[in-house]
């Protein structure tokens, strides 16, 4: 495998070929904020957090679906980055009901996390208050569109992972809501196998389980079941 | 309740601070030259907003105190309902008797506004502390800062919620 | 059909022609139909079969006239006299026309002056065909020279001949973005590997444009013609045009061009009997803005949801399911066929250093002639609104001329004589964009256009992203807030802070642009935005500036 030298944050680094910043910079303990990218699952390129910016390139990259190159300067961390950053949280604190402190997953959300890294006390825009249904029709689980920051990756672990596809996006800008089946009760889904990797990855309190706090919160387990596919070895 | 659980580090501050205004002390007016105020609580009827509008003339430093204050939080989960009378039909029943004062507003029972603010919204804030409700580590630490002049630096200290 | 059997048709189809008295073309673009056109149509034949002119008298339907505003427009072709055109015209008009081309005598009513500086100042290289070929018989558009260029290209030359012709054309993209088209075909026949495809962008989204519409209505088979050459260029045998759902009559000339084609031999298998060929399939869009943007296309062309993904890679090098792709607009097609007949560098002679040929503009707004115009590249902005658009109606007087629809910006008087080309235009904070081109009088508040635009863009963000998403979402309210008056300094301070990050931090194009007309109003209008947020007045007498209940 030839591999890539690239400097980040003035630091040389190297690379296996075709990986992205986001890994090479992880694998120097070089920290990028994430919201949408979940290890073993695709990347979305969605949340924009991880932008960084690549010398010579006017636009910013992000991180998680751009290559390092061989000789590629990156900055992963400036002033104007850090404010981008915590503008993106305050746009989705203000987008949705996010009241930490009735929510099931307070103290075990990465929105909160990502609020609190930043130094996020208090959010400048317009709540937007919208008056979303939560679908309680499952057996085991509930999903409240209140918190649900559209990353996508509950509908990409039913269709990479599970291969379900129980989970889509519907409709466009504000009113973009994930969705089970055909925009049916998740209750009823056809589709669906109950084996609640969606609920295990959902970054906030959107997907829970009834009646518990929001602690079986585990994304990283999609690593553990991509490697063990693939390498066919099955004890954790 | 969180202020008191600063314990005995509350003899400490009692010592720097000359408090003059509190819900639980027997002052009919909030009183001017205030150096710092912390205002808990979302705005949710008009004498809220009022009362706000005053404490920030009269007041140095104002701090936004706790999630409600900050945010709107449990307060404005009422925003999506809207416009006052749903509201207190959702919590008192369709029958306006049932709601005395509340559906005909007069000076002891002030008029709901038709959306919870949080502070910033209605005035100038200068330091936000969040929680729900905030720590009394926190608690301490800000009126530490404050009350020694100086310019206070959060960063990842507090959480909303 | 062989090269050959081409040159028949041409030759009887100019026969006939000559034998005629006259041609009387009616403007069939939506526009003019929407005003009664068919009904124009209709009676000039009923009237043509009754006074038993049929071999004399040729009717026929074509592409936009250009004066919109006029419509239904007929035109009159005579064999021994100057060309005429009639505006409004009606039923009874028509039957009267047909009677004055058999008599000799045209009525003298409703005619227009083509002599008016809007037709003579207009340049046409793109709307050549608009009142000579009927848009839905392909021998008119082989009479008009109609697919010479492709046989050219088949007979006479190899592939990156037509790229370098297209290079040395120096024409960009008129889809918005005005990238080198020739370099965009040159990295898509660089790119290895069988299964290109060469993809027409006819989602034309930008709200009051038409010029790709009236192109595709109007000559359907130009755009076809430059699909098949660029396939040739770059080595693709399958072609898409995906149009928006909301062009009907485009689709059905569409679909009639390519059966014409087809029949011909001058799409599908062997094309001339060469070893070249292409298919053309049309995929129908729904009318989602971001349909528009490149990546999102490709992913509704495959069956998928319409939202972009990050480029790199672009479509040339990974398009349509994983294949080099080469997508080009409407219009950009349309220049194609005349670049190759006439030579790349004759078409580098018109325009100016970086904007070579011509554009096609639909003028609307506060504008005494509104419709459809090409003017040359590098012509003043004042020329177009003046001269070929006859100034402002109702003795007003300009303000600002919005080009680049959603993703533009507002052009103030101070700028008129700025020549049109795409970098004075960005240099002022606008974009040349895909051609609308929207006139403002001191009736228009330029918070509320921009507020009106930001509305636009917040309902058509794709909600992929969250700046775009998000970001559209708290700039409208901002916005809202400024015209209803209850805005202060603060929120002008988010305003400008979101705009940065919207337009830095989103992913497609959409997001990267919104936030353009907020931030070219907030340079040339800056004053306007004070008098809302400070003054608490709307100097327009536009906007509420009252706080009104949320619906
Ligand atoms: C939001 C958005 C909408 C777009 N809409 C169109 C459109 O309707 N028609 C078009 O030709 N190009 C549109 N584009 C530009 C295309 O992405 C692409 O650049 C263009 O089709 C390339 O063709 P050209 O090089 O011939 O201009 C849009 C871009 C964005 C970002
Ligand atoms: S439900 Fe959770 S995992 Fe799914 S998109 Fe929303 S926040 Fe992401
Ligand atoms: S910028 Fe807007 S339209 Fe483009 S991907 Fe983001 S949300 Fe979608
Ligand atoms: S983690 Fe890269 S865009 Fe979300």
């Amino acid at each position: 495998m030839s591999v890539t030298t690239l400097t980040i944050n003035g630091r040389l680094v190297s690379a296996a070929e075709g990986a992205s910043i986001l890994d090479v910079a992880r694998e120097h303990d070089i920290h990028i904020p994430t919201l949408c990218h979940l290890d073993g699952l695709s990347e979305h390129g969605a949340c924009r957090l991880c932008l960084v910016e690549v010398a010579g390139s006017s636009k910013l990259q992000a991180a998680c679906m751009t290559k390092a190159v061989e000789g590629m300067v990156v900055t992963t961390d400036s002033e104007r980055l850090r404010t981008y950053r915590r503008q993106i949280v305050e746009l989705l604190l203000a987008e949705r009901n996010h009241v930490c402190s009735v929510c099931v997953a307070n103290r075990a959300c990465e929105l909160q996390d990502l609020a609190v890294s930043m130094g996020l006390h208090h959010v400048r825009y317009e709540p937007q208050a919208p008056q979303l249904a939560m679908d309680a029709s499952h057996p085991r689980w509930i999903i409240d569109h209140n918190r649900c920051v559209l990353c996508t990756r509950c509908v990409r672990v039913c269709d990479e992972i599970e291969g379900a596809h129980t989970w889509d996006v519907m409709g466009r800008g504000r009113q973009t809501l994930v969705i089970s089946d055909m925009n049916e009760p998740w209750g009823d889904s056809a589709s669906c196998t109950s084996c609640g990797k969606c609920v295990r990855v959902c970054p906030t309190g959107a997907l829970f389980e009834k009646g518990a706090v929001a602690t079986n919160k585990d994304p990283h387990f999609v690593t553990y079941l991509r490697m063990a596919r693939e390498q066919k070895l099955w004890n954790r | 309740m969180s202020l008191l659980d600063m314990d005995e580090r509350l003899l400490d501050l009692a010592s720097l601070i000359d408090l003059v205004y509190s819900p639980i002390m027997d002052v009919k007016e909030f009183p001017e030259g205030v150096d710092i105020t912390l205002v808990e609580g979302a705005v949710a009827n008009e004498d809220n907003a009022r009362m706000l509008r005053l404490v920030r003339e009269r007041t140095d430093v104002l701090v936004a105190f706790g999630d409600c204050a900050v945010a709107g939080n449990v307060t404005a989960l009422r925003n999506p309902i809207a416009n006052p009378l749903p509201v207190l039909q959702r919590s008192y029943g369709p029958d306006p008797s049932r709601m005395p004062g509340l559906h005909t507003p007069d000076a002891e029972v002030p008029p709901l506004v038709t959306k919870v603010e949080n502070l910033r919204a209605l005035v100038r804030v200068d330091y936000y502390l969040p929680g729900c409700p905030p720590s009394a580590d926190l608690i301490f630490f800000v009126l530490s800062e404050l009350v020694a002049g100086r310019t206070l630096n959060l960063q990842s200290r507090a959480t909303l919620g | 059909m062989i090269v050959d059997d081409i040159a028949a048709v041409r030759d009887r189809e100019h026969a006939a022609r000559a034998a005629q008295k006259a041609r009387i073309a009616v403007c069939s673009a939506a526009g003019c139909l929407s005003t009664g056109g068919s009904a124009v149509k209709d009676a000039l034949t009923a009237a043509v079969a009754e006074q038993g002119a049929g071999t004399d008298v040729r009717v026929l339907g074509t592409g936009c006239l250009g004066l919109c505003h006029a419509g239904p427009l007929v035109r009159v072709d005579a064999q021994d006299a100057a060309p005429a055109m009639f505006e409004h015209v009606t039923p009874a008009l028509a039957v009267a026309i047909v009677s004055g081309v058999v008599g000799g005598a045209l009525p003298a009513e409703q005619r227009c002056d083509l002599t008016q500086p809007f037709f003579t100042r207009q340049h046409r290289i793109v709307t050549s065909d608009a009142g000579v070929v009927d848009a839905e018989r392909i021998e008119d558009y082989l009479a008009a020279n109609g697919y010479a260029a492709l046989e050219k290209v088949l007979t006479e030359m190899r592939p990156e001949e037509v790229v370098r012709e297209i290079s040395a054309s120096g024409l960009r993209g008129r889809g918005g973005a005005g990238y080198p088209t020739g370099l965009k075909w040159s990295t898509v026949a660089k790119a290895q590997g069988p299964g290109k495809f060469v993809v027409c962008n006819a989602d034309e989204g930008d709200p009051g444009a038409f010029m790709d519409r009236s192109v595709l209505e109007g000559d359907p088979h130009r755009v076809l013609e430059g699909m098949a050459i660029a396939a040739f260029a770059v080595g693709a045998e399958q072609g898409y045009i995906y149009v928006r759902g909301e062009y009907p009559l485009a689709i059905t000339r569409l679909k009639t061009a390519i059966r014409q084609a087809e029949r011909m031999q001058l799409l599908g298998h062997r094309i001339l009997d060469t070893q070249f060929n292409f298919r053309i399939d049309i995929r129908i869009g729904a009318g989602a803005f971001v349909c528009g943007e490149e990546t999102a296309l490709i992913s509704s062309i495959e069956g998928k949801r319409g939202t972009p993904r990050p480029r790199p890679p672009f479509p040339a090098e990974a398009g349509l399911w994983g294949r080099p792709t080469l997508i080009n607009n409407v219009e950009t097609y349309a220049n194609i066929a005349p670049i190759i007949l006439a030579g790349g560098s004759r078409f580098a002679t018109l325009g100016t250093e970086h904007s070579k040929g011509t554009k096609v503009f639909a003028l609307a707004g506060r504008i005494v002639n509104t419709g459809l115009v090409e003017v040359p590249m590098g012509i003043p902005l004042r020329e177009i609104i003046y001269d070929i658009g006859g100034g402002i109606p109702d003795g007003r007087t300009f303000k600002a001329a919005q080009t680049g629809g959603p993703s533009g910006g507002c052009i103030p008087a101070a700028h008129l004589d700025l020549p049109v080309d795409y970098e004075a235009l960005a240099g002022i904070g606008s974009i040349m964009g895909s051609g609308g081109l929207i006139v403002m009088d001191e009736t228009s508040c330029m918070v509320d256009v921009a507020r009106y635009f930001m509305e636009f863009c917040r309902d058509e963000s794709c909600g992929k992203c969250i700046p775009c998403r998000a970001g559209t979402v708290q700039m409208h309210e901002i916005l809202l807030k400024m015209t209803r008056g209850t805005a202060d300094e603060r929120d002008l301070g988010l305003l400008e802070q979101l705009a940065e990050l919207v337009t830095r931090t989103s992913l497609c194009g959409l997001g990267q642009t919104a936030a353009n007309p907020v931030m070219s109003t907030l340079h040339h209008f800056r004053e306007e935005y004070m008098a809302h947020i400070r003054d608490k007045v709307c100097p327009a007498g536009v906007c509420p500036m009252h706080a009104e209940d949320r619906p």
